[in-house]
């Protein structure tokens, strides 16, 4: 992996951002793991001139040169975007994503876009109509989702720094299967303008990179208000800028009963990070979260229920696809839709539309939401008796391709990422070392709401810490 | 609880979907089984729970009722698969 700093020592070094961004789209194009759907080649090298000439003008700023991946989800004027679906196949965005424009007014490159689940459904990278992504690390398994191609082209060393987006761990659980750092913010910290919907609710995007510092600087290039998204905060956001914390009285809670639903290598792993900390000077404090067992029911009500509505707008008339040979204007939408979407999209849309359904509604959705307090008010309580939390980011390390064919064991394989979703908390990966077949394992990092500096700086810290696991 | 075909296909009509006879039986199947598993909220107890509205705790915020510039009709005719100068065309709704 490469990191930020590489591509400012270049800079230093007296190599222009044209060289740069040449070199990571000649990765690009040589990738054999389908992390990049699409390769930027003429825009990337325009953004890489306009840099230069800045530079040479006297001006730096802090991303100055950094050639990026975008997940195929957020918005990018002159390119297709196509969030990894057929029904959006050849759309070109009328603007850009806040969170992809403010990247580039700090300097950043855009070389490709990464691939991923179709519309961001999925923890394998399977549901992609570009094809599934291969896991750097054994490609004959997955790199996780569904910023699959974002963690797979930050782990394979093609960008320093990949956007993804998360609604239930979707940055997370790549991170920690490919071996990199993701991060998502506290919901509201990033502006969502310009991300396709998948649940608004829970929707965050994030950045995927190889240490917490180049996170932190991302976080902070891309983090706060956006008149054109009214759920981002007016927060200022210079919290975000880490240093490391002082892991000396640090209280580091875990939850017992996650040791428990893990494969004996990251149960391992996490043991020996719990032990290690300790000797540093934290401490470690049991925590229970008693309704943390329902995240994951309850996140599939709420992010199937708002899937469902926002993918409503996909009809074929608008935007993308749309059916031939229709004779009237709702077999046009059954058709566009029915043939646009792939099987795990109409799934969920169908669960979505069912439990919103007339007569369901509070059964599902109602309860859900209550539900989803409850969770919160875990949350609450236990970050009363502690700094952070601790935990695994996945059950197992990276799965087989075709390995999870039922649906329900898929959604399972998220049940440590869900909550911080639900709860809009601040949550990151960190790589811990990996099993005995060299695959990676991530650690999971929970803060309390709107402590994404807290995070970062005690991710900082453990950071130090696993170096050289 | 169990979703019988005919809901099934129900549910494909509200979300507009058409689905062939073996999508019927295999997405009731993977339904029954999420249904199934998403049924254990009814264990929870949430009398007197208020449900979230929103998690980050902002305020509804409203900005001046001033003009702003909006994109282009052009550009947002440009991105529909059918359209003229001035609007998206669709087949014929109304059979008259």
């Amino acid at each position: 992996m490469s990191s930020i700093r590489d591509i400012q020592e270049a800079l230093a070094a007296g190599r222009s951002c044209c060289e740069i961004a040449t070199q990571a789209l000649k990765r690009a194009q040589a990738d054999t793991t389908n992390a990049v759907v699409r390769i930027h080649q003429q825009l990337a090298l325009e953004q890489a001139a306009v840099v230069d000439a800045r530079r040479a003008a006297g001006e730096q700023r802090p991303l100055d040169g950094v050639p990026v991946l975008i997940k195929d989800n957020l918005c990018l004027q002159g390119v297709e975007v196509s969030a990894a679906s057929r029904i959006l196949a050849g759309w070109h965005p009328p603007y850009t994503a806040t969170a992809v424009s403010r990247l580039i007014d700090a300097g950043a490159v855009v070389i490709g876009t990464a691939n991923m689940d179709e519309f961001a459904f999925g923890s394998s990278n399977e549901t992609s109509a570009h094809g599934p992504v291969a896991n750097p690390h054994d490609p004959t398994r997955i790199p996780g989702g569904s910023s699959g191609g974002s963690a797979a082209g930050v782990a394979s060393g093609i960008v320093p720094l990949a956007l993804g987006s998360d609604t239930g761990g979707s940055i997370r659980q790549p991170a920690a299967l490919c071996g990199c750092v993701g991060l998502k913010p506290s919901y509201g910290r990033i502006s969502r303008y310009g991300l396709i919907a998948f649940g608004s609710s829970l929707d965050q995007i994030g950045p995927l990179s190889s240490s917490v510092a180049d996170t932190a600087l991302a976080l902070q290039v891309m983090a706060g208000a956006d008149a054109n998204d009214a759920t981002c905060s007016q927060r200022p956001s210079n919290e975000c800028l880490a240093s490391a914390a002082d892991l000396a009285g640090l209280r580091i809670g875990w939850v017992p009963e996650h040791d428990r639903d893990c494969a004996p290598a990251v149960q391992q792993r996490l043991h020996e990070l719990r032990q290690a900390l300790a000797e540093n000077g934290a401490e470690l404090v049991e925590i229970s979260l008693p309704h943390e067992r329902f995240a994951v029911a309850t996140y599939y009500i709420i992010a199937t229920g708002e899937a469902s509505s926002n993918l409503n707008r996909f009809d074929g008339v608008h935007y993308g696809q749309r059916a031939e040979g229709c004779s009237n204007l709702a077999e046009l939408y059954r058709q566009s839709r029915s043939q646009g979407f792939g099987a795990e999209a109409k799934r969920r849309i169908m669960l979505g539309t069912y439990v919103l359904s007339a007569g369901y509604y509070d059964a599902y959705y109602k309860r859900a939401m209550q539900v989803r307090s409850l969770i919160i008010e875990d949350f609450q309580r236990a970050f009363a008796s502690c700094d952070l939390l601790l935990g695994p980011t996945s059950p197992s390390v990276a799965f087989r391709r075709g390995e999870k064919s039922d649906p329900l064991s898929m959604y399972l394989s998220d049940v440590f990422t869900i909550a911080a979703n639900l709860a809009g908390l601040p949550a990151l990966s960190l790589p811990i070392g990996s099993d005995e077949q060299g695959l990676p394992i991530g650690a999971h990092l929970q803060a309390p709401q709107w402590q994404d500096g807290r995070l970062l700086s005690a991710a900082a810290a453990i950071e130090k810490v696993c170096q050289g696991w | 609880m169990s979703l019988q075909e005919s809901e099934v296909r129900k549910v494909a009509g509200l979300a507009n979907l058409i689905l062939s006879d073996e999508e019927v039986a295999s997405f009731g199947e993977d339904l029954n089984a999420i249904v199934t598993y998403i049924e254990q909220l009814q264990e929870v107890d949430v009398s007197g729970v208020l449900p979230v509205v929103g998690v980050s705790g902002i305020e509804t915020c409203s900005r001046t009722d001033e003009p702003q510039p909006a994109l282009p009709r052009e550009q947002i005719l440009a991105m529909a698969p059918q359209a003229n100068e001035q609007a998206f065309l669709v087949p014929k709704a109304v059979n008259r």
